[in-house]
C-alpha cells in the first residue's frame, strides 16, 4: 500500500527548510534590502561586521533561551545572571588578586549553578518557568548590585583571559572586528544545532516541549531533560557574560538589563515556538540579526532610539501572532 | 488449551472509599484479542491501569508468563515487553513518524564518540520505520513527515505501529477507534488483526460494541469491581453481553456454551 512512486517527488521538498525558518530568513533579507535602499553606508562590510559584534552577546543568550523555551519554557534571568557572572569575572581578579582564569571559572561555575538552580525548582516543586526565573532574576539582580555596589570594573590586563573574544581575525585581507568573539558565537549555534537535531537528548528535548506526556509515557526521564537544559542554559549565560566582558571591557552589574529580554525576542523572532517544541536554532541567530538590523539601519536613518524599542515591540509581536495562527492551523 | 500468557489473581485498589478493583481475575492467551468492556464505574480502566503499570494494585497477583510481576511504572511494564497504545494519542506531534516510532529508543550510529554523545542515525531509523509500517500494511508515503500531518486514523496507526515494534508479550490499546470515524475505525481494527497475526496478542479497551463482536476472539465483562463473564463473541448475542454488563443477566443464567 506504501506509494512509492511519489515518494521521489516529495523528497525534495521534504528537505526544504519549514515556513518557520524561512519566514525569519526573509525577514532578514527583506529589512537588509530596505535599509540598503535608505542609506548608503549601510550595506557595508564595516557595518556588517558591526552588527554582528553587537548582537553577539545577545545571540549568545538566546541560545540558553531557545533551550529552554523549546521545552515550553521561559527564562527571564538570563541577563541577570550573565550580569552576575561578568561581575564574579572581572571584580574576583581586581579585589582578590585571583587570576584571570579562576575568577573566569567562578563565573562560569555561578551562572551554572543559577541555570541548576531554576531546574531543580522547576522540575522538583513543579513551579512554573516564568514565576521561577521572575524570582531568580531578582536574587541575581540583588546579588550582583550589593557585590558590586552598582560599580563597573574594567579590564586593565590587554592580554586577559577574559579578552579573549576581543580578538580581530584578518581573512583574506579583511579584518574582522571581534572575530575571535564571532568565531565563538558562530562554533557555539553550529554544535548545538548539530546536537538538537541529531543526537537522542537533542530529540528528547523537542519531545518534552512538544508532548511532555507522550514523553514521559515512551520513557524519556523528562525531569533530568528538563534539568539538564536549564543547567546547560545557566552556562551558556555564563559564556555570553564572557563575550560581554571581551566585548566592552568591563564587568557592568547593570550588563544584561536590555539583553534579558531582546534574547526571548531573537527567539521569537527566529520562528521558534513559545509554546514549546517547535522551531530550529539557526532561527535564533536570525532573530538576534533582525534586531541588529532594525537598530543599525534606524540608526543610520536617524531616527531615535525610541522609535527603534517601538518598531521591536511591533516585531515582537507580529512574531507572535504568526506563531499562534500557525498554531491554530496545525492543531485543526 | 493455548498457553496463558498475561494473568492477573484477586487485584484488588482502592481509591479512599471507593472499591475499583474489588478482587478481579484475568487471563490473557497467546495470540488473541481479549476486548475488556464494562460499565464506567466497573474498574476496566482500573484494571488496565494495573496491568500496564499505571497504578499500583494494593492486593492481589499479576503474572506474566507463568513468573509473578510487580510493575512500579508504565516505564516498568514496558521493560518487561507489555506496551500501551493511550487513548490521547500519545504522539509528538511536531515530529516526523520515524521520531516517534523510536521516541525513547532513537538507534544510534556505532563507535565510541557517536554512543558518547548518543548520535542518532537518522537514515537507519527512516529505513527501520519504512519497513515496519509496509509490514503492518499502514500506506504513510513518507516516514519524515510530521506527525501532524496525519489524520486522526494514521496518527493512531503510528502509535499502534510503534507498541507492535517494541512489544515482546502484550499490546494493551485503551479506545483505539474512540477518536476516529467508520473508514478510519475500520482501518485501525484491521491493523489490531495484523498485530495478532505477527504473534502478539492484543487486549483492547472498548465502548464500541460492533467493533468488540468484530475484532475480539474473547470478551471480558468487568462488573463492580470483578470479572463478571468472559464469553465468546460467536456464541452470544451483543444485547446479551450488554445484559451481562450492566447486570441485567445473572451471572448464574448464562448459558455455558457462550462461556470462552
Amino acid at each position: 500500500m506504501t506509494k512509492e512512486g511519489t515518494q521521489n517527488k516529495n523528497n525534495w521538498l521534504e528537505k526544504l527548510p519549514s515556513v518557520s525558518v524561512l519566514g525569519p530568513i526573509l525577514a532578514l533579507f527583506l529589512s537588509i534590502g530596505f535599509f540598503a535602499t535608505q542609506h548608503p553606508n549601510f550595506l557595508t562590510p564595516n557595518n556588517g561586521a558591526l552588527i554582528i559584534s553587537q548582537v553577539m552577546v545577545v545571540a549568545v543568550l538566546a541560545i540558553g533561551q531557545t533551550l529552554i523555551i523549546l521545552t515550553g519554557g521561559i527564562d527571564l534571568s538570563c541577563g541577570m545572571v550573565m550580569a552576575l557572572s561578568t561581575m564574579l569575572m572581572t571584580k574576583l581578579a581586581a579585589d582578590f588578586g585571583l587570576p584571570a582564569p579562576i575568577s573566569l571559572l567562578i563565573g562560569l561555575t555561578v551562572s551554572t549553578g543559577f541555570g541548576f538552580l531554576n531546574g531543580l525548582l522547576v522540575t522538583t516543586l513543579k513551579l512554573p518557568p516564568f514565576i521561577v526565573t521572575l524570582g531568580t532574576l531578582n536574587i541575581a539582580f540583588a546579588i550582583t548590585q550589593i557585590y558590586t555596589q552598582a560599580q563597573t570594573i574594567t579590564v586593565s590586563d590587554e592580554s586577559s583571559i577574559l579578552l579573549w573574544f576581543k580578538q580581530d581575525i584578518a581573512i583574506g585581507g579583511i579584518t574582522i572586528g571581534y572575530g575571535t568573539g564571532i568565531a565563538l558565537t558562530l562554533f557555539l549555534f553550529t554544535a548545538i544545532s548539530w546536537a538538537l537535531s541529531n543526537t537522542a537528548p537533542g530529540r528528547h528535548l523537542y519531545a518534552v516541549g512538544n508532548n511532555p506526556e507522550a514523553a514521559r509515557l515512551t520513557g524519556i526521564p523528562t525531569q533530568r531533560v528538563l534539568l539538564m537544559v536549564y543547567t546547560l542554559a545557566g552556562l551558556i549565560y555564563g559564556i555570553a557574560g564572557w563575550l560581554s566582558v571581551s566585548r566592552y571591557g568591563i564587568g557592568n552589574p547593570n550588563a544584561g538589563q536590555t539583553e534579558n529580554l531582546d534574547s526571548i525576542t531573537a527567539v521569537v523572532l527566529g520562528g521558534t515556538s513559545l509554546f514549546g517544541g517547535r522551531g530550529l536554532l539557526i532561527g535564533t541567530i536570525v532573530g538576534a540579526l533582525i534586531s541588529g538590523v532594525f537598530r543599525s539601519g534606524l540608526t543610520l536613518m536617524g531616527a531615535r532610539s525610541e522609535v527603534q524599542i517601538l518598531i521591536t515591540g511591533v516585531l515582537v509581536i507580529v512574531a507572535v501572532a504568526v506563531d499562534q495562527l500557525s498554531k491554530g492551523k496545525n492543531s485543526r | 488449551m493455548t498457553e496463558t500468557i498475561f494473568e492477573a489473581k484477586n487485584l484488588v485498589k482502592r481509591y479512599g472509599q471507593v472499591t475499583a478493583l474489588d478482587g478481579t481475575d484475568f487471563l490473557l492467551r497467546a495470540g488473541e484479542i481479549l476486548a475488556v468492556i464494562g460499565d464506567n464505574g466497573a474498574g476496566k480502566s482500573s484494571l488496565i491501569k494495573a496491568l500496564s503499570g499505571a497504578t499500583i494494585p494494593d492486593s492481589g497477583e499479576i503474572m506474566l508468563d507463568g513468573k509473578p510481576v510487580k510493575f512500579r511504572s508504565p516505564i516498568d511494564a514496558r521493560q518487561h515487553g507489555i506496551e500501551t497504545v493511550y487513548q490521547d494519542l500519545a504522539v509528538a506531534p511536531a515530529m516526523t513518524i520515524a521520531e516517534n516510532l523510536f521516541l525513547g529508543r532513537e538507534i544510534l550510529r556505532p563507535g565510541f564518540l557517536a554512543k558518547l554523545f548518543r548520535v542518532i542515525d537518522h537514515k537507519k531509523m527512516l529505513e527501520e520505520a519504512t519497513n515496519h509500517m509496509a509490514g503492518l500494511k499502514i500506506g504513510i508515503r513518507s516516514m519524515s513527515q510530521a506527525v501532524e500531518t496525519l489524520s486522526g486514523g494514521q496518527r493512531q496507526g503510528v502509535a499502534v505501529a510503534r507498541s507492535a515494534a517494541f512489544a515482546r508479550h502484550v499490546v494493551i490499546m485503551d479506545e483505539p477507534t474512540a477518536a476516529l470515524g467508520v473508514k478510519e475505525g475500520n482501518m485501525v481494527l484491521d491493523l489490531i488483526r495484523r498485530v495478532r497475526e505477527s504473534g502478539l496478542p492484543v487486549i483492547i479497551i472498548s465502548h464500541n460494541m460492533p467493533h468488540v463482536f468484530e475484532i475480539a476472539d474473547r470478551i471480558h465483562v468487568q462488573r463492580l469491581g470483578k470479572r463478571a463473564a468472559v464469553v465468546n463473541p460467536k456464541k452470544i448475542s451483543m444485547s446479551d453481553t450488554v445484559a451481562i454488563m450492566t447486570g441485567a443477566m445473572k451471572v448464574e443464567d448464562i448459558p455455558n456454551e457462550v462461556l470462552a
